[in-house]
């Protein structure tokens, strides 16, 4: 591609020996983004299924309690939950005097909360759906073998409930990373944060933020090819012969 | 165009009735530097600075009243003689017009709680969070003069406040200005102040605000620029200045 040329002597439309000069902004933003939603994911997933599964069972008094809660993080944009979570509690004199402060005051901390809350919620649902659809015939057989109740939730509902679940979880995976970007709002320095920086120190948009954009569609790339391959094995009983 | 007559200084209010030398172009909307009163006269630290200057070089002086937009184009077509209006000397402005040495520079600073730091040297501020405006000269500094610090950044000025105030950063470095009138002013800052040095140094932070003349007023523009190093000497400036800003507003030499 010549356009993308390094020569900046005519009116080429890429600065992109700017962008290879701050590179390394960028590989640090890759990193915290990567950690961010990684951790986020799997302390998400550790809430959700529990939940799921108490949501799928109708388990009582913690069911409704949960539903709140999907639907409190579900029915808010992630941004104000962010918001909330950062400005909001930052200003109640009792939450600077407690205990929690050490990690609230960390804007990485935060965005953390935020987002494993957020990727929860949303687990919680696909969880309970992939449960709740789990065929009659395998916890028949299951119990017909002699399994008791939790062997038969442990050996035959939960693996075949995640296997189902993928697609949709991989999904979620996509979503949670893209939705990591507005981290950046709390002076977190993830791939989108050094977009910024380059916009508001050059004025340089486009190389910024499509420096970004690239960088988020490869990892999602990633994503995408991992769950292809994780369907592939997991859900092979059910291609297409 | 409206011009305005404004009291000439003391010394000359005997011999008031010969002609003007200068014609000053003023702006008055732009507090605490140029202000327009009630009845329509324009004061500030702008028009105090125009008359000590005019004063020191021994000319009459007469302020005209001119809007932001009009003020280059009104230098140009000799509406008038000078530009004081605490405009920033930038290289776009200099192909048009000449400046004279700086006549102040809102200086950078830094902001803390009161008594957080004895004093803003690199040492001190050692493994400080500080928090700056993504993408701003302040940024560019910190980064340059200070990399013991944990640098923070922010998209607005206000959201700094914010996590000034809930503890989460513990020094902003920002221009005075802003901070006196955008936060330390408000209740939000009580118990916040500045400390230690006013930086204005010209690699990171340009070259202040300068009095603008014709390119080819070479000579005008050295008087100006002699004039200020005057005034500066006598304690006039420090005078005038005091009335306004309780920090040094002209910034490092």
């Amino acid at each position: 591609m010549i356009w993308l040329s390094v020569d900046t002597s005519g009116a080429l439309p890429m600065r992109v020996d700017l962008v290879w000069e701050n590179i390394d902004l960028f590989v640090e933003g890759v990193w915290l983004t990567v950690q961010l939603t990684g951790l986020a994911l799997i302390i998400g997933f550790c809430i959700a299924l529990p939940f799921g599964i108490a949501r799928a069972r109708n388990v009582r008094y913690l069911s409704p309690a949960i539903r709140t809660y999907v639907y409190a993080f579900r029915g808010t944009p992630l941004l104000i939950q962010l918001f909330l979570i950062y400005y909001g509690l930052g200003q109640f004199e009792a939450v600077r005097d407690s205990i929690f402060w050490a990690y609230l005051r960390s804007p990485w901390w935060c965005a953390l909360l935020a987002f494993s809350l957020n990727s929860g919620a949303y687990a919680t649902e696909i969880i309970r759906g992939a449960v709740a659809t789990t065929p009659k015939g395998q916890i028949e057989a299951a119990m017909a073998l002699g399994l008791r109740k939790w062997q038969v939730y442990a050996l035959v509902v939960i693996p075949s409930a995640l296997r189902r679940a993928l697609p949709q979880y991989g999904n979620e995976v996509v979503f949670m990373l893209h939705g990591s970007s507005i981290a950046s709002i709390i002076t977190i320095q993830d791939i989108l944060g050094a977009g910024r920086t380059l916009n508001a120190r050059y004025y340089l948009a486009y190389e910024g933020f499509l420096t970004a954009a690239i960088l988020y569609m490869a990892i999602t790339l990633a994503c995408v090819l991992a769950f292809r391959g994780l369907e592939r094995h997991y859900l092979r009983h059910l291609a297409p012969r | 165009m409206k011009k305005l007559m404004l009291a000439a200084v003391a010394s000359l209010t005997a011999t008031a009735a010969v002609a003007q030398d200068l014609e000053i172009c003023v702006e008055g909307a732009y507090p605490p530097f140029s202000e327009t009163t009630a009845a329509g006269e324009v004061v500030g630290f702008d028009i105090d600075i125009a008359n000590a200057l005019c004063n020191e070089m021994g000319m009459s002086c007469e302020m005209v009243k001119t809007d932001w937009d009009g003020i280059i184009p009104a230098l140009l077509e000799d509406k008038c003689d000078a530009i004081i209006a605490s405009m920033s000397i930038t290289e776009e402005r200099r192909q048009v017009i000449d400046f004279s040495e700086k006549y102040y520079q809102t200086p950078a600073v830094f902001v803390a709680a009161d008594g957080a730091y004895a004093d803003s040297a690199a040492e001190t501020l050692s493994g400080a969070v500080v928090g700056v405006q993504r993408g701003t000269i302040h940024q560019d500094f910190m980064e340059g003069e200070y990399p013991d610090v944990e640098l923070r950044l922010y998209g607005t000025q206000d959201e700094a406040y914010l996590d000034l105030t809930a503890g989460r950063v513990d020094v902003l470095m920002a221009d005075s200005e802003a901070m006196a009138s955008g936060f330390l002013a408000t209740e939000a800052g009580e118990g916040y102040s500045m400390f230690g040095e006013a930086f204005a140094i010209p690699e990171y932070h340009g070259d202040g605000a300068g009095i603008g003349v014709r390119q080819e007023d070479t000579e005008l523009r050295d008087d100006f620029s002699a004039a200020i190093t005057a005034i500066r000497a006598s304690g006039e400036y420090d005078a005038i200045a005091a009335n306004y800003f309780d920090y040094n507003i002209y910034g490092s030499d």
